[in-house]
């Protein structure tokens, strides 16, 4: 069991003495994505200490843990039960918290067949701007009593309080599992994508990068051979393939390394293809990386028409936006919601948009 | 009154058709109510645009006389979330029938809020495609009322809920300005709207247009089924299907009553001698399928069930499905009246929730038939009553609220699926402590500053969690005194 630590009361004094200071808080758990979202700004207010695991309960496929509890913390004891996060959270060396994970609302390949971090919240416990600890959603698997502000946690950056405990929904974890490659070029494998995931077959990750084409499929031990036997291809070893999909979630993979600006787009899977080098395109089309010494501006051709949203993850500028700015309705509305739970702005100002 | 209802009117044919306004008392009638009609309500007018153009107007026209909206879709919603508003217009979106457009290659379909939740899937079929969240009124509620109740179905605990399955929407906020939430791929840039709007009861916007998912349809289907001489060894099987590690398409449980009325309905083929009856279904590969079908008859086996019967072929599967679907109107059948009850709880209380609900059914004298989303942990008491015999809705009402009350307890929640609407305002303090309930305010406030929209609705006033304590006090009283 990992370390188990309480200091809400801490967090919601520290909130309570920022407020009469009108001083805004930099929240920080494992401080393994700092250089995620905008430039931080605002007094560091470490949140990682309050950790440990409130209750799990394998039966019900569901965990409560508190905020600060790493994501590798969890990941193991989940195992002890053969059980994972089905949404694949980077674990940044075992630095990523839970809270940082919800934030920032990263997920690894298996995002568009098992769901994000996001479709996994059950509740959460929040500290709003006015220092009051909050319950919303629980820990059953539907509950529509209330505005979800719960899974509304996810991606916020923590600008709209301090998130303190998190139930997710787990899941078990697959029988089996086995990943094909095939030689593709861009073009070809983005259609055999399409072409794949329009079939009922228990795909987990749809990845090509280099002229390759990675397909794994986890299931049971049957339907798992015999869709990779369908597929044909040639098989990896498990180790090579669990270190493949590992190298990508966890952003290791040389593509992910260098200097440029690294940009993402979430992109409707079947979008063309993008004229671009390097590549990388994850989650069966759904997710497509650059690397390019670019602005905002140029990069949004690409997402026009509601086709999906680009943001820059790493490098570039990031005292300018980061993520695809928002309409003046939207970035609006954003204000208001912000200033009905944060009202004197304290939580990650600036963070995730200038205006925010 | 009769002054704002001519107002109205007057601006109202500027923006609509004659025929797109429903002012007479005859036509109006059919509206006072949604699909829980013991909350009914006259509204001074319905509206039925056509464009999303009218819409805004629509409620530019209502914002400026801060006259009260009520959206609607098809009016199957069991909480009164789309009961009229004495002031105010209805907005009802059945005009808004369109499937807009079905990108297969990115299995993902445009559709208007007025579509019927079936619709879609017929609609993908050719594709080999379909919707999955499939709230047993399917046929009828539109994927509008989906959207704003978030609402389940069967298959829900392997798919997920609506909130999992909806890319993008098109909202007219309280102010008339049009929004797009979301769009067509996985993530969004900002707060996560959809979150918000899903499931806000008609509270925050009116939709006007949703990109939803759509899944291959998957390549076997099987369906299990298993008798059970208690209930305890039902709710045991259930638990031990998800500790094995096997997530079913569907898991749901009927108990005697309901069984009964079931099979005295629709000739489904259930066993009647027995205390509760699991239907399980798995999907996937054939592989798959029949991997899991014999460890999930082995969990049954293992649970003692006295009958365990896997359907043959496809019109047995459909039979068994057609007991389970019908049975809410089968337990119209043998009850002059009957109110569902919509609380989920953690799995592993199923047994203890289900027996004291037996017991307070015998302190109330109101019979309880229980037919529910097992799987999920999601109940529908189902309670049986006489609306004609004097008193009995008020102990309906009282005995509904009891049950929520123990779904909290349990680590539970009051509504898992149909919503909060007028039904279950009295029991959100139970589950919210104040400070919750005031964040909800403002997030209300922050969409919708007039409170315009579906006002009275989903989150209750602070006042009236002051009644409801004492209210809640007082009946506690009236039961010691017993
Ligand atoms: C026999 C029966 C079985 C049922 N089974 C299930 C089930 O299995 N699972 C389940 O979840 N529910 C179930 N329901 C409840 C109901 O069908 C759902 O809540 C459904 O989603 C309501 O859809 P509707 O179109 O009828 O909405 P309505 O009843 O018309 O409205 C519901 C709410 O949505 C709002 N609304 C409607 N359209 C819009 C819009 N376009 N924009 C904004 N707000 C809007 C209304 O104001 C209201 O608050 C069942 C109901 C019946 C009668």
């Amino acid at each position: 069991m990992p370390i188990s630590k309480d200091i809400s009361l801490d967090l919601q004094e520290r909130v309570g003495s920022a407020a009469e200071s009108k001083t805004p808080l930099q929240l920080i758990g494992g401080n393994s994505k700092e250089f995620l979202g905008r430039v931080p700004a605002g007094e560091p207010l470490m949140v990682n200490a309050h950790k440990g695991i409130v209750d799990y309960s394998p039966s019900e496929l569901v965990v409560t843990a508190r905020a600060g509890t790493t994501v590798s913390e969890l990941q193991n004891l989940l195992a002890e039960e053969n059980q994972v996060l089905g949404f694949e959270p980077p674990e940044f060396q075992g630095q990523a918290t839970l809270g940082g994970t919800l934030a920032t609302n990263l997920s690894g390949p298996a995002r568009p067949w098992r769901g994000s971090i996001r479709d996994a919240v059950l509740g959460v416990r929040l500290i709003n701007g006015l220092g009051e600890h909050l319950r919303f959603g629980g820990v059953v698997m539907k509950n529509v009593a209330g505005y979800d502000l719960s899974r509304f946690q996810a991606g916020a950056f923590g600008t709209l309080g301090i998130v303190t405990e998190i139930s997710l929904k787990v899941a078990p974890k697959p029988a089996a599992e086995q990943t094909v490659c095939l030689a593709r070029d861009q073009v070809s494998a983005l259609d055999l994508m399409t072409k794949l995931q329009n079939k009922p077959v228990p795909l987990s990750g749809l990845l090509w990068i280099d002229g390759i084409l990675y397909i794994r499929f986890s299931g049971a031990e049957a339907a798992v051979q015999s869709a990779a036997k369908r597929i044909g291809g040639e098989r990896l070893m498990d180790k090579e393939a669990t270190e493949f999909w590992m190298s990508v979630r966890e952003f290791t993979h040389p593509f992910f390394s260098g200097p440029q600006p690294l940009w993402r787009y979430s992109v409707k899977s079947s979008c063309a293809d993008f004229d671009k080098t390097p590549v990388l395109i994850d989650w069966g089309g759904g997710l497509r990386w650059t690397r390019e010494a670019a602005s905002m501006e140029p990069m949004r051709q690409f997402t026009e028409a509601g086709n999906g949203q680009v943001s820059c993850y790493r490098g570039g500028d990031r005292q300018g936006e980061v993520f695809q700015p928002l309409p003046p309705g939207l970035m609006r509305l954003h204000q208001r919601l912000k200033h009905a739970v944060d009202p004197l702005q304290l939580f990650n100002p600036g963070r995730l948009y200038a205006d925010l | 009154m009769a002054n704002l209802k001519l107002q109205l009117l007057t601006e109202l044919l500027k923006i609509l058709p004659e025929a797109g306004i429903i002012q007479d008392e005859e036509t109006l009638r059919p509206y006072e109510c949604d699909g829980l009609s013991i909350y009914t309500e006259m509204p001074l007018m319905v509206v039925l645009p056509d464009s999303v153009e009218q819409v805004q107007k629509i409620i530019r026209l209502c914002s400026r006389l801060e006259t009260p909206i009520v959206p609607r879709g098809a009016g199957t919603g069991l909480s009164a979330g789309a009961m009229p508003h004495r002031e105010g217009v209805v907005v009802s979106l059945a005009k808004f029938n369109r499937i807009l457009s079905i990108d297969a290659d990115a299995r993902q379909a445009r559709v208007q809020p007025g579509v019927r939740n079936l619709a879609i899937s017929e609609a993908a079929q050719e594709y080999g495609l379909y919707y999955a969240p499939d709230p047993s009124s399917q046929i009828a509620c539109s994927i509008g009322g989906n959207v704003a109740e978030n609402s389940g179905g069967v298959h829900c605990l392997k798919y997920g809920l609506t909130v999992h399955n909806i890319l993008a929407l098109e909202v007219v906020t309280a102010e008339g300005d049009i929004l797009r939430i979301g769009n067509q791929g996985y993530d969004s840039c900002g707060f996560d709207l959809l979150s918000l709007y899903i499931g806000s009861e008609g509270l925050l916007g009116i939709v006007t247009e949703i990109t939803v998912k759509l899944l291959p349809v998957p390549e076997t289907t099987k369906v299990v089924m298993a008798t059970f001489d208690r209930v305890e060894k039902a709710g045991d099987a259930v638990k031990q299907i998800i500790a094995e590690g096997i997530i079913p398409a569907g898991l749901e449980m009927m108990d005697r009553l309901a069984i009964n009325a079931a099979e005295d309905f629709v000739h489904a083929g259930y066993p009647r001698d027995t205390a509760a009856m699991l239907l399980c279904e798995i999907d996937g590969m054939a592989e798959e399928v029949d991997e899991h079908i014999a460890r999930v008859s082995a969990v049954f086996n293992k649970e003692k069930a006295g009958c365990i019967r896997v359907a043959a072929d496809e019109n047995e599967r459909q039979r068994l499905w057609k007991g389970r679907k019908a049975a809410f109107p089968a337990i119209g059948r043998i009850s002059p009246d009957y109110y569902c009850m919509d609380g989920t709880i953690p799995r592993s209380q199923l047994t203890k929730v289900l027996t004291t609900i037996q017991s307070l059914s015998d302190i109330y004298q109101l019979r309880v038939a229980n037919v529910f989303h097992a799987g999920d942990g999601n109940l529908h008491p189902l309670i049986l009553f006489d609306a004609n015999v004097a008193g009995e809705l008020e102990k309906t009402e009282e005995f509904g609220g009891k049950i929520l009350e123990l779904c909290v307890d349990a680590g539970g929640c009051i509504t898992g699926e149909h919503g909060v609407g007028v039904e279950k305002l009295l029991q959100m303090p139970y589950q919210f402590d104040p400070a919750s309930l005031e964040q909800f305010q403002r997030v209300k406030l922050a969409c919708d500053p007039q409170r315009i929209l579906n006002p009275g609705k989903g989150i209750p006033q602070l006042k009236h969690c002051q009644e409801y304590r004492s209210l809640s006090q007082a009946s506690v009283g009236r039961h010691a005194d017993k």
